[in-house]
């Protein structure tokens, strides 16, 4: 099974997964596979190397797309019929933009904007990037500009905090548990006024008076734009729960990231979002066809004398106990699957920060079955 | 680039903090090396507690234990582990310190959900929980003090804003009781007799990139990095002549077994070296002095790995005798 077959027919890919699997390089790799087919296609990266953000050239136009020379795809030594762009998300900058597009005038945009609650909520580490990189998501796919929209996610411990942290600010910023609790008054909720339920006064007691009335003011700022975020929510959520809209996760094939995976599967299952597949990066096959690393210390003893055989057969064998334990948990997964696709990728000869690199990815994201077997059989010389 | 000051002068005292924050970028092994650290504080006579987030539980897969989430768990004589919840810890915090008051909004779904929605309460409340376990006099009642408590802390990003927050909560409440406790907590973590932040990479771009981040943020933040460790370095087997006598054996070798052999020991060569170039830039933006630790070729972390690693670390920041 080969990615394109798997995004055959999908207008949002969404590259999830924990922290230091990959998720970036796939992202860009998935792009440039389906560009080279003749899409147009957009990557939304979060915080990419340095070196491939220059690969890619994000760095030059923030938070817009930007299109990924041709040129440079040529000289990788990959012929592109599409179109590839790139962009890097600026979480601030994105959150500001949507309070402009929603506010009723610039005023009040500007009003929002220099808002202390405001000011820690969009920069805010933990939540902000989720949100963002979800809104930035819904806009370009409102464009229409692009026949398909990769997106890399935040990196995070929890795979799931990309689903669940943007479910809990928008519930914030609908402010409806907020509403419920006090009655509007003017441009600021009357938190502090009377007729307070016991729980306002038991919450004013615990987190104090002047909080709540900047959370109050605030509120009454956004006013009627608390609508405009809920509706904003339900669309997003249609959007990605569309069947045009693929969730691919991303694991190493070490275990943790594999258990991950395997929750994280199970949930998207359970919450009825689409699921493409699951690509695992940095699997060292099995290379020995039946023979024992300690083969290769009596062959290569007169090339290489016996020191040094017998250090090549020592990495030989510290190579082959990771393929029996990504061996072990690529079975795992496998399992947990039961027929949902699962695509490998060997552990490279170098890490992927590069043109090249994204190349030497692509090649095997976007293999036949036949293609794949013969890539697996070149590992063995 | 100016490169950042790492007060080393108080690495030799880490085990006499309270509190260790370990973090780095996903996947560099933190939970290995908190656990690590862990079983070091215990070695030391520490009763020590190696506390996760984020309903992770990694620390009891390490010892092959799975036991209950968000309750303090013994893995070995003085060593204890638990996994930190938000709505966990805001219920006890609500129970157990705003009594009658505490109880009726915990009982609050309407509460529950506002609390839960509001940006950075979630990291509040998970820091508050962290500062709890730290604390001489434990709110938890029956609870006994740790020596040690270190935190399996978020990846760098997350993990600065999570010491953030008990402070941006002070700042915008102001006066009050989220206010006073936040600032409660803010002096504990800027208390470098107190706490201190341990910054784990591997010898790779992006971890060594997000290290030399966290170099500078923590001096703005005014924290103290007391450590930085270099995790799963490759040895290097062969040197340059014998590079070039693996590569020749390669052209001549007609077997496929020994071919691929000389393969995987020229890609693993090249791992090897790209690594120890991440190496010397990570070392030269920490003055040159970070601990090292080997990569683990192994099928399954386990006690004994976690056991080498403390070897490992153990020199590194040995307390001077007294």
């Amino acid at each position: 099974m080969s990615v394109a077959e798997l995004l055959e027919g999908k207008r949002i890919c969404v590259c999830a997964g924990s922290g230091g699997v990959g998720k970036t390089t796939t992202s860009a790799a998935v792009a440039l596979g389906v560009a080279a087919e003749g899409a147009k296609v957009a990557v939304v990266t979060i915080d990419p190397a340095q070196r491939l953000a220059n690969a890619l050239g994000v760095e030059e136009l923030p938070n817009e797309p930007h299109r990924v020379d041709p040129g440079r795809l040529t000289a990788a030594g990959l012929e592109v019929q599409g179109e590839l762009w790139a962009m890097m998300l600026d979480p601030k900058r994105t959150f500001d933009e949507l309070i402009e597009r929603v506010a009723p005038d610039p005023g009040r945009a500007e009003e929002i904007k220099a808002n202390r609650v405001y000011r820690e909520l969009s920069s805010a580490v933990s939540g902000s990037q989720e949100f963002t990189a979800i809104a930035k998501l819904y806009d370009l796919d409102q464009e229409h500009e692009f026949d398909l929209l990769v997106l890399d996610t935040p990196p995070s411990r929890n795979a799931l905090d990309f689903l669940e942290a943007p479910e809990r600010l928008n519930s914030f910023l609908e402010g409806s548990t907020l509403k419920a609790l006090a009655r509007p008054a003017g441009r600021g909720l009357r938190v502090l006024g009377r007729g307070a339920t016991p729980v306002l006064a038991a919450l004013r007691r615990v987190t104090g008076v002047d909080l709540l009335t900047d959370v109050g003011t605030f509120f009454g700022l956004l006013g009627d734009m608390t609508g405009d975020f809920s509706l904003r929510a339900e669309q997003v959520e249609e959007l990605l729960r569309a069947d045009t809209t693929a969730f691919m996760l991303v694991t190493s094939a070490e275990r943790e990231p594999i258990e991950e995976a395997i929750w994280f599967h199970r949930t998207l299952e359970h919450g009825g979002l689409p699921f493409a597949g699951v690509v695992v990066n940095r699997v060292h096959h099995d290379l020995l066809d039946g023979s024992e690393p300690e083969d290769v210390r009596p062959a290569l003893r007169r090339t290489l004398g016996a020191d040094l055989a017998a250090r090549v057969a020592d990495n030989f064998r510290d190579y082959h106990v990771l393929a029996r334990r990504d061996d072990v948990n690529v079975d795992r997964l496998a399992n947990a699957l039961g027929d949902e696709p699962l695509l490998v990728v060997p552990q490279l000869d170098e890490d992927v920060h590069d043109l090249e690199g994204l190349l030497r990815m692509h090649r095997y994201l976007f293999a036949s079955a036949s293609e794949f077997e013969q890539l697996l059989a070149d590992l063995v010389a | 680039m100016r490169s950042p000051a790492v007060p080393w002068p108080t690495v030799p005292s880490l085990l006499d903090k309270r509190l260790i924050f370990v973090t780095g970028k996903g996947g560099v092994g933190k939970s290995t090396v908190a656990a690590a650290l862990g079983m070091l504080g215990a070695r030391h006579g520490l009763r020590t507690m190696v506390a996760e987030l984020s309903s992770q539980q990694r620390v009891q897969g390490l010892f092959e234990r799975y036991g209950e989430q968000f309750e303090e768990v013994q893995l070995a004589p003085r060593l204890f582990t638990i996994s930190i919840d938000p709505e966990h810890a805001m219920d006890e915090y609500l129970r157990v310190k705003v009594g009658a008051l505490g109880h009726a909004l915990a009982g609050s779904r309407l509460f529950q959900t506002f609390a839960m929605a509001t940006p950075g309460m979630r990291e509040l409340l998970t820091i508050g929980k962290v500062w709890e376990l730290a604390q001489l006099h434990r709110r938890t009642r029956g609870a006994s003090p740790y020596d040690l408590v270190i935190v399996d802390a978020p990846a760098t990003g997350h993990g600065l804003g999570l010491l953030r927050t008990p402070k941006t909560f002070a700042d915008i409440a102001r006066v009050g009781p989220i206010a006073h406790q936040g600032r409660t907590i803010a002096e504990t973590l800027a208390d470098p007799g107190f706490t201190g932040v341990v910054a784990v990479a591997t010898p790779e771009e992006m971890p060594v990139n997000e290290t030399l981040t966290l170099c500078e943020t923590v001096e703005e933040e005014e924290l103290a990095l007391d450590l930085v460790v270099l995790n799963g370095l490759y040895p290097v087997r062969f040197d340059r002549r014998e590079v070039d006598q693996l590569s020749d054996a390669l052209e001549r070798s007609r077997s496929p077994l020994s071919r691929t052999a000389l393969r995987a020991a020229l890609a693993e060569h090249s791992r090897a070296a790209n690594q120890r170039e991440q190496q010397a830039r990570l070392k030269a933006g920490v003055n040159g002095r970070l601990v090292e630790l080997p990569y683990v070729f192994t099928e399954q972390l386990g006690p004994r790995q976690v056991e080498a690693l403390a070897d490992g670390l153990e020199q590194a920041i040995r307390r001077p005798r007294r």
